[in-house]
């Protein structure tokens, strides 16, 4: 019995050793701050900056442009279909 | 509404012009520095986002339960017209992600909910397109749907711990940086002012195309 206890007791500090072995140093959620990093593994903004506003500019030009064709396609079937009504009157 | 249409086009185009210019002299963001610049369009185009749920929700309701068909046309136009700035946004915010988080994506709070909010009106548009008959009343129940939805994205960064900055980052920035809330305000109104735009072109296609479909019946009588 006395035996198994010191099995425990000494499974249990081991246990509890590797937890503490494997705590994460600084951040507890594995983030850097930004400002902590050394200049060469910063990311350059400019670029994100600059794909979100060109994609906001083409995004919005293909879609002025699908519904101005959309548009267009229906206004000239209506003019086909009331050109083909006056002629079979 | 069709007098309104230049004035406020012309108007909306002199905003846009004047938008580029109000972002490079607004103030620098301490931590962020110059990716922050992308939340002068990224946050408008979910207020953007907000409008045009709301106004789905509301047209989609009234299809459903009052049987009005230029409700429908406008629900119609207005799902599209949140697909088009929930997929500016989420893909604006995931730039901004790459830079600030290091990461393109995160399966948190808030993303996942902005991400389904989208797939919904996706959904909505594939359900109208290729539904076959009755498919407007099914595309109006996922719109209400999706309208249900909008407020938990909304308030899903104070309810969660989440990556994304919580909703009171707007409330406090009026006192913390007046410079920078004035132009946010400023994309705000002209891309709600362009929405509104967008929004009007969309509805006037489908009432083209409901007349068309007039005629056409007309046609075989």
């Amino acid at each position: 019995m006395i035996r198994r206890t010191w099995i425990a007791l000494v499974s249990f500090v081991l246990l509890g050793a590797t937890v503490f072995a494997q705590a994460p140093q600084g951040s507890p959620e594995g983030f850097v701050p930004m400002s902590s990093l050394p200049p060469g593994e910063e990311l350059p903004a400019a670029r994100f900056v600059v794909a979100s506003y060109a994609f906001f500019l083409l995004l919005m030009l293909f879609y002025l442009w699908t519904i101005w064709n959309r548009l267009a396609k229906v206004e000239k079937d209506m003019h086909e279909l009331e050109r083909r009504q006056g002629v079979s009157r | 509404m069709r007098k309104l249409f230049v004035p406020v086009l012309a108007l909306t185009a002199l905003m846009f012009a004047y938008s580029p210019i109000a972002i490079a002299n607004a103030p620098y963001e301490s931590t962020m520095r110059l990716v922050q610049k992308i939340f002068y369009y990224h946050f408008p185009a979910w207020m953007a986002l907000t409008v045009s749920v709301t106004v789905c929700t509301v047209a989609s309701a009234l299809y459903l339960f009052k049987g009005s068909a230029r409700a429908d046309r406008i629900a119609a136009a207005a799902a599209e017209v949140t697909v088009i700035f929930g997929l500016f946004g989420l893909v604006s915010g995931s730039l901004w992600g790459r830079k600030a988080w290091g990461v393109w994506w995160q399966w948190d709070a808030r993303l996942t909910m902005a991400f389904l909010l989208e797939l919904i009106f996706f959904g909505y548009i594939l359900v109208r397109n290729y539904g076959g008959p009755g498919a407007e009343k099914l595309a109006a129940a996922m719109g209400i749907f999706g309208g249900a939805t909008a407020p938990f994205v909304y308030k899903s960064v104070d309810w969660w711990r989440t990556v994304h900055p919580k909703t009171s980052v707007m409330t406090t920035l009026g006192q913390t940086s007046p410079e920078m809330w004035y132009v946010v305000w400023f994309c705000t109104f002209t891309i709600l002012l362009f929405m509104g735009l967008l929004l009007a072109a969309r509805v006037r296609l489908e009432e083209q195309r409901a007349a068309l479909d007039q005629l056409y019946l007309a046609a075989e009588d």
